[in-house]
């Protein structure tokens, strides 16, 4: 059973619901990656998301876009962000980690190699944003032969077909993006949500987290109350943004306790 | 027969679909009113109509007899592109799909451009059927990331797109982008080579021996080669930004490099990189033909060798320029003048009864202060 699963099966047992943040890896600086990973954790994270920096974050909003930059003024590639998964894992044996990105990083190691080097170093599950379900056949084959579960978003624009499209492929668990736009963007629209959740329950047997403009502790309490789980990106990486490399653990820690205390009052 | 893409947009192991699940409800919706409408007399009635008389198409053929006469080999024909509304190739495409938007009910249309050109097309059509209109350039819309270039004005109209998809059709101005975009862009396009196929055999008695086009994305060389594909006695040379040299890495060539295969933008296709792959910066003197990546179509006539890929450097395709101003009184685009500097490298090679048709895919009066600046002259 993967640590996915596991994690939401506990979870599902103490009727709680995931709290899911992200950031991307080597912001604001490649040495504070691990410990910012081991401070979610203590802070209530289920599920830690790990953004891999790409040049070209065209699904992004300028928030996760500036993280990336300052990421890759450090020349942080895939395989550093792999060691420090692997760095991660020598304390830290049960948090499942995602590793959250665009394809090219991937095609340019080998989608081969990527999952053997994931199964090693206990990467759990892989969200390529801009890989749907009709290209990524072939290269997620690669990841469910080396046990990594791949991870599918579904959008407010999804039929009915592409929900199903997508159920057939996807492992661990769904991303549900919230709202059409970029990341960090707009206002949620919770009753657009509610009315979307039994469309998307038809079809999908996995958990489903909800992520895209989760700002605050009653948005993400909102949020937790129609899903399985509740991602938090934009808000993070801005905190990071706003924070010196001194205080920038604290901070973060800070922000996620206060969402987790919100999203278990659902 | 040459029938490429496949139904999902795959040339060889080149396009695709590579987008955010976001964009996959207006991918399908485009798809299906592109095959719906591409075939559609009504249509197609329509757009000749436009090409025709807003266009002005057909565009005339011209035998550059002077620039022939001194370089002493091939003779050298011009497909007149720039003499096109707007001054470019461009408008083709952009007409092509503000009829296609304006059948869809969208009322609002979006565009990236490099050069500028692209974008004044669609301006120009948006005006034309009433649409409003966002263009994203370094310069006109500043784009905030990035080195401003073609590939950060190609980031941004995405996300405007997806944040705007209900009311919002995305005008992409070169055969790159996601599935339909290569095929619909070709296909607006295809009209150049067309016309060229039934005007060679009429101004020089038979089809050239060589096509040769200018490519950045690649449309208005995808546009001038498509017709000549099922022709093997046709030469097809696409040249690309060669910049400072192919071995300074300072160009844009990703084709004559033989970069690595990567997804940017929607499709598969050879890809400027560096070795984490992260995109890479490119350099050209123009501004069109400075894309790290490729239409993907161009990737499989490489692979296939149906076309070949050279590259001219900028000082070659400066040279050019001046070249077709002082021995034919034709402003070439920057982007144009390197197809047209590669016809003139290998015409002295060749006999006078040798034919090359050169795509002079636009004008050249957007480049005339860059240009006036490289060779120390004030204006």
């Amino acid at each position: 059973m993967s640590r996915i699963q596991t994690t939401f099966d506990k979870l599902k047992q103490h009727q709680r619901k995931a709290l899911i943040p992200f950031f991307t890896a080597g912001d604001p600086n490649p040495a504070l990656t691990v410990p910012l990973l081991h401070a979610l954790v203590e802070a209530g994270a289920d599920i830690i998301e790990l953004g891999v920096p790409f040049s070209d974050p065209m699904a992004d909003g300028p928030t996760i876009q500036r993280a990336s930059e300052r990421a890759l003024k450090h020349h942080v590639g895939l395989h550093h962000v792999l060691d420090m998964v692997a760095e991660f894992r020598r304390s830290d044996a049960e948090t499942p980690i995602v590793l959250m990105g665009y394809g090219n990083p991937i095609e340019a190691m080998g989608w081969e190699t990527f999952a053997r080097r994931c199964a090693e170093v206990g990467v759990d599950g892989v969200l390529t944003v801009d890989f749907p379900p009709e290209e990524s056949h072939e290269a997620f084959a690669h990841l469910t032969k080396h046990g990594i579960d791949p991870i599918f978003l579904i959008a407010p624009t999804s039929s009915d077909a592409r929900v199903e499209l997508v159920a057939r492929q996807a492992r661990g668990y769904v991303y549900y993006v919230s709202l059409k736009g970029v990341t960090g963007a707009g206002h949620l629209d919770l009753a657009a949500i509610e009315a979307k959740i039994p469309q998307l329950r038809k079809h999908i047997q996995l958990p489903i987290g909800i992520g895209f403009g989760i700002r605050d502790a009653a948005t993400a309490l909102a949020v937790a109350k129609l899903s399985d789980g509740v991602v938090v990106g934009s808000r993070i990486v801005q905190e990071i943004e706003d924070s010196t490399e001194q205080n920038v653990v604290a901070n973060v820690s800070k922000l996620v306790r206060e969402l987790r205390q919100a999203v278990d009052q659902a | 027969m040459y029938d490429y893409p496949d139904k999902n947009g795959h040339f060889g192991p080149y396009g695709g679909i590579y987008v955010a699940e976001t964009l996959m409800g207006a991918l399908d919706e485009l798809n299906q009113a592109y095959e719906k409408y591409r075939h559609d007399p009504e249509f197609i009635a329509e757009l000749n109509y436009d090409l025709k008389h807003y266009v002005g198409r057909p565009s005339p053929i011209y035998h550059a007899r002077h620039l022939s006469e001194h370089l002493g080999g091939a003779q050298i024909y011009l497909k007149r592109e720039d003499l096109n509304h707007t001054g470019a190739h461009k408008v083709n495409n952009t007409v092509g799909q503000a009829l296609l938007a304006k059948r869809m009910g969208k009322k609002r249309v979006i565009a990236e451009t490099g050069a500028g050109q692209h974008g004044v097309a669609t301006a120009t059509v948006a005006a034309r059927y009433g649409m409003e209109c966002v263009v994203y350039m370094g310069a006109v819309v500043p784009v905030e990331s990035g080195s401003r270039t073609l590939k950060d004005a190609l980031n941004e109209a995405m996300r405007d797109w997806v944040t705007n998809i209900e009311n919002t059709f995305y005008i992409i101005g070169t055969v790159a982008g996601p599935h339909p975009y290569p095929m619909m862009v070709r296909d607006f396009n295809a009209i150049v080579g067309k016309e060229a196929v039934v005007q060679m055999p009429e101004l020089a008695g038979r089809q050239p021996d060589a096509v040769i086009a200018c490519v950045g994305g690649g449309s208005n060389a995808m546009g001038v080669f498509y017709s000549y594909i099922d022709m093997p006695g046709v030469k097809l040379i696409g040249v690309e930004a060669g910049g400072r040299g192919v071995s300074s890495g300072e160009h844009a060539a990703p084709l004559t490099t033989n970069s690595p295969v990567g997804v940017l933008h929607g499709n598969k296709t050879y890809l400027m990189q560096d070795e984490n792959g992260q995109i890479i910066e490119t350099h050209s003197i123009s501004a069109g033909l400075d894309y790290p990546g490729v239409g993907p179509e161009h990737a499989w006539l490489k692979d296939s060798g149906r076309a070949e890929y050279v590259a001219i450097n900028d000082d070659e395709a400066l040279r050019a320029f001046h070249d077709l101003c002082h021995f034919e009184g034709i402003i070439p685009a920057l982007e144009s003048s390197h197809a047209l500097a590669h016809a003139m490298k290998i015409a002295p090679t060749m006999g006078k009864d040798k034919v090359l048709l050169v795509n002079l895919s636009g004008r050249g009066d957007k480049d005339i202060n860059t240009v006036a600046h490289l060779s120390g002259i004030t204006l």
